[in-house]
């Protein structure tokens, strides 16, 4: 199946998505309310069949923060991109981790960096960065910081000397 | 004439303390690895059967209880350099470090936009040798081994390594 097949296919279940023709790859977006049942039917349908969860990005764009995930189905050899959009004030969207498992660690990747949130994941921390570390380093106003414990991470040579 | 001539069966090798404990060190260096990124391609290479540090005594040791040197290759990240810094402590005296490639002399790619990079492992530890490159090609990795073996035999004793 095509993105495009896909797309009307769950408009024809009644869930409410959206074709947007983007090149090279196409993507389906999902409401917020949508966007569990959109997954939970990607995956059940037996015309979809998505098994798989190859990946799933946070992204923070000027307006709005943004989650894409791309879907693969071993059996019915297609995928497609899904995206779901959260604004600023709010940056919040429903868990995959209880239709795909793996989308716990991608969820975590994405709160870790981006520091948007996910409603229903039974264990939202840190993944890759310390757990003190201060602030999500993918945000576009995201300033590093100097210290971690003892460590400096700027370019300065080191003040103290070593024994 | 000196006074243990004819003292003594013919096999008998003289030599001072210093000599015999630096030619001992620097021939049997066994390092604790560090491989923290693509760097540490080209020190599994050196490892390897065509390079094959081993005929130089170099031989990798997987707890820092039984290594005299550590290699850091690859990019330290604050996270790790906590990890690098505690497996160092742990090490017995004399102790030495290589730094291979540019990530761990000075933070390499991520000199400026590393948020979570240390510029260099020497922020964190003493280095000995550094190698430059991106990554450096075995013959370096050999060649930092080689200087590391000149600077050994200049210890002594008398003074603490490391
Ligand atoms: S110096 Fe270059 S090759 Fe080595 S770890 Fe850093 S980026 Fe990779």
């Amino acid at each position: 199946m095509t993105p495009e097949e896909i797309c009307q296919k769950l408009q024809s279940a009644g869930i409410e998505v959206t074709y947007h023709d983007t090149k090279p790859d196409p993507f389906l977006l999902c409401t917020l309310q949508s966007y569990k049942q959109a997954a939970l039917t990607l995956r059940d349908d037996p015309d979809l069949a998505f098994q798989s969860l190859m990946s799933l990005t946070g992204l923070e764009w000027p307006d709005y923060f943004e989650v894409a995930s791309q879907l693969i189905s071993y059996q019915k050899e297609h995928r497609v991109t899904i995206k779901v959009r959260c604004g600023k004030d709010d940056p919040s969207v429903p868990t995959l981790s209880d239709v795909w498992t793996i989308a716990e660690w991608h969820e975590r990747e994405a709160y870790d960096l981006v520091g948007m949130t996910f409603a229903g994941h039974q264990d939202l921390r840190r993944i890759l960065l310390p757990e003190d570390w201060e602030g999500h380093p993918l945000r576009k106003d995201y300033s590093p910081q100097e210290r971690w414990h003892d460590i400096s991470l700027t370019s300065e040579p080191p003040k103290t000397t070593h024994e | 004439m000196s006074i243990i001539e004819g003292r003594f069966e013919p096999n008998i090798i003289i030599t001072s303390v210093d000599a015999l404990f630096n030619w001992s060190r620097s021939r049997s260096l066994w390092p604790i690895t560090f491989g923290l990124a693509c760097c540490a391609i080209e020190m599994m290479a050196t490892a390897a059967s065509r390079f094959d540090q081993d005929r130089l005594g170099i031989f990798p040791r997987p707890t820092p209880r039984q290594a005299d040197c550590m290699i850091v290759s690859g990019t330290v990240t604050a996270k790790m350099g906590e990890r690098v810094r505690r497996l160092y402590l742990q090490m017995p005296e004399p102790k030495w470090v290589i730094a291979m490639g540019s990530c761990a002399n000075s933070g390499g790619p991520y000199w400026q936009h590393g948020y979570h990079v240390v510029k260099g492992v020497d922020q964190i530890i003493p280095v000995d040798v550094y190698i430059p490159g991106c990554p450096p090609r075995p013959e370096a990795l050999l060649d930092g081994f080689l200087k590391l073996r000149e600077k050994i035999e200049q210890c002594t004793i008398a003074k603490k390594t490391g």
